[in-house]
């Protein structure tokens, strides 16, 4: 069986509470980070705030709908960005959330490397029939990596997204259990 | 769309607290249907007891137990409940358990029906794989009609049981999404 | 176009009217048993539930809209005898970007198709694009909806998104429709769509 966590660029892990909150804070800064990965207005939050809000995260443990990622780097062991799959457990379908913090990180391959990881848990840890996510319409590098990851347009919500005085799209893409199956060579030892 | 909950003979409907207590405890009496139905001894409680266990059950609302009361299609009448719990997402299996109170609708083929309706709604609506269930060997009327809706015996946890001086088998019986679908031949 | 005196919440033959904590639970307890309506009505899978559950969804719906102030809730009323016939909603209000999704249907076989859908659809759109100020609706329908994707398409909304096989039921998957409308494209086609309901 393959190695679930393991990548050609990265590793999934799960940080502490602590951690977590340490990177985020940091992260809060950039905000065209926040803009390309959010829909809700920047803010500032505090690191104390921040850590309470991962432990209770913690507290309620294992739900099997939750699967929320840490992702470090395999060359330094650098924390530089989150994964995350929700899932709707009754029509088998899992919701992608992936932001890289660490700006020097983008554009290098890291962002398509973490979804190959996250895609192969999904479909195979998790037998998802069909994963999705939604990118705004100003972030061409993100529509790119999901094309290259499988990801297929699905079409678009027009203007629910307002920033800068402008209105923008937000894009919707899928990828269906089959297609991702016939990516991988076509058999999965199904 | 198929009508996900009605039968032949029953309907699936709402777990009332105050309505299925009053039954519930009734039925408790029945040391019989309680040894049928539980592995643990057979005790009596308090109607008020039953009513404040499923209102907390009800309360958490948790989204992988559906649980329902029974009714007589004819006159409404309340006979039992049956839940269906999922205890592994991944592998899509659930377990059902099934408890008709009122012993006048026992061997009537009211078990089965109900059997079936669980069995569309698992497979249909939550979208399991498989469905499995445990059941007493000493329950052969019960084994009867869980064969008929299609489960097949899969294993037993030998002497399991232990009930009037004798040791008994707990068996497991599963049907899988397919063998449903074919026997459904939508 | 609409001015101060125009009535948000009455329709010709429906208004919209809120919880009666009476009546209500009662009846939407029925629908809650009916699985044709619940398969139109929700995604999720079909729960019957006790007048009393009702009752208590109620009092957390209502604690709902005054905290996190992202929802507009309405019952469905007929005009001529007050009773409960569906829900409108507004829901999932995102203020700093303008949007939010509507939903809304009508619980019984014996009131459905007469239009009311129609009636509490321009009503919900009026709601939310002259009183809540919103830039755009959304709305979220299985393909098998045939009912409710006839009524978008005859409001204006238009279809934006096709999640493939995004829901599993009744033994297949099926397609998730998105559509939307926009607060100007409403302005333009509000009036014609209206007075055909009202006249």
């Amino acid at each position: 069986m393959r190695d679930l966590f393991r990548g050609k660029l990265v590793r999934l892990t799960f940080e502490e509470p602590e951690a977590r909150a340490k990177a985020e804070v940091r992260w809060q800064r950039d905000t065209e980070f926040h803009r390309l990965a959010d829909s809700d207005p920047a803010q500032m939050v505090s690191e104390k705030k921040l850590k309470e809000w991962f432990e209770k995260q913690s507290e309620i443990g294992f739900k099997p709908e939750r699967y929320p990622f840490s992702v470090r780097t395999l060359a330094d062991d650098r924390h530089i960005a989150f994964f995350a799959l929700w899932l709707d457990l009754i029509h088998s379908e899992a919701w992608v959330g992936i932001g890289i913090g660490e700006r020097e990180f983008w554009g290098k391959g890291y962002g398509t490397d973490m979804m190959k990881l996250g895609l192969q848990y999904a479909f195979t840890e998790l037998n998802v029939q069909r994963v999705s996510l939604g990118l705004h319409e100003y972030n061409p590098r993100a529509l790119r990596s999901y094309e290259k990851a499988g990801f297929r347009m699905e079409g678009r919500t027009r203007q629910d997204l307002m920033r800068e005085g402008k209105h923008y799209d937000s894009l919707w893409m899928g990828i269906l259990r089959e297609e991702w199956i016939q990516m991988q060579g076509g058999d999965l030892n199904e | 769309m198929n009508d996900i909950l009605k039968g032949e003979l029953v309907r699936l409907s709402a777990l009332d607290p105050d309505e299925f207590g009053k039954a519930f405890s009734r039925w408790h009496r029945d040391s019989e249907f309680m040894r049928f139905l539980d592995m643990s001894p057979t005790q009596l409680q308090s109607q008020k007891g039953i009513q404040k266990s499923l209102e907390d059950d009800l309360e958490k609302q948790k989204s992988d137990k559906h649980w329902f009361t029974i009714r007589a299609l004819s006159d409404d009448k309340l006979l039992g409940d049956i839940d269906l719990s999922i205890y592994n997402w991944t592998g899509r299996d659930a377990f059902v358990g099934l408890g008709i109170g009122e012993r006048d609708f026992w061997g009537k083929g009211y078990g089965t029906d109900v059997m079936k309706v669980i069995l569309r709604y698992a497979f249909t609506e939550v979208n399991l794989q498989r469905v499995t269930l445990n059941v007493f060997e000493y329950n052969p009327r019960a084994v009867r009609a869980y064969e008929k809706t299609g489960f097949r015996h899969e294993g037993r946890l030998r002497q399991f049981l232990n009930r009037e001086g004798k040791r008994w088998d707990m068996l497991f019986m599963g049907i899988l999404r397919h063998e449903w679908m074919e026997q459904n031949e939508q | 176009m609409f001015d101060i005196q125009t009535q948000l919440f009455e329709g010709r033959d429906i208004r919209f009217g809120p919880i009666d904590y009476e009546k209500d639970p009662e009846i939407e307890s029925k629908w809650t048993h009916d699985s044709a309506f619940i398969r139109m009505y929700e995604i999720n899978p079909a729960r019957p539930l006790s007048a009393a559950i009702v009752k208590k969804q109620y009092e957390k719906l209502e604690k709902q809209v005054e905290e996190d102030k992202n929802l507009y809730h309405f019952m469905i009323r007929a005009k001529e005898d007050d009773r409960l016939i569906g829900k409108a909603v507004i829901q999932w209000v995102e203020w700093t970007n303008g949007n939010a999704w509507v939903h809304l249907g009508i619980g019984s076989a014996d009131d459905q198709r007469k239009g009311y859908g129609s009636q509490a659809l321009s009503m919900l759109v009026r709601f939310a694009f002259a009183e809540l100020n919103l830039f755009r609706l959304s709305a979220r329908v299985p393909e098998y909806n045939e009912p409710a994707i006839a009524l978008f398409n005859k409001f204006g909304f238009v279809e934006e998104v096709r999640r493939r096989q995004a829901l599993d039921r009744d033994g297949r998957r099926w397609d998730l429709i998105v559509f939307g409308l926009l607060n100007s494209e409403w302005q333009n086609q509000a009036k014609p769509v209206l007075s055909a309901v009202e006249g």
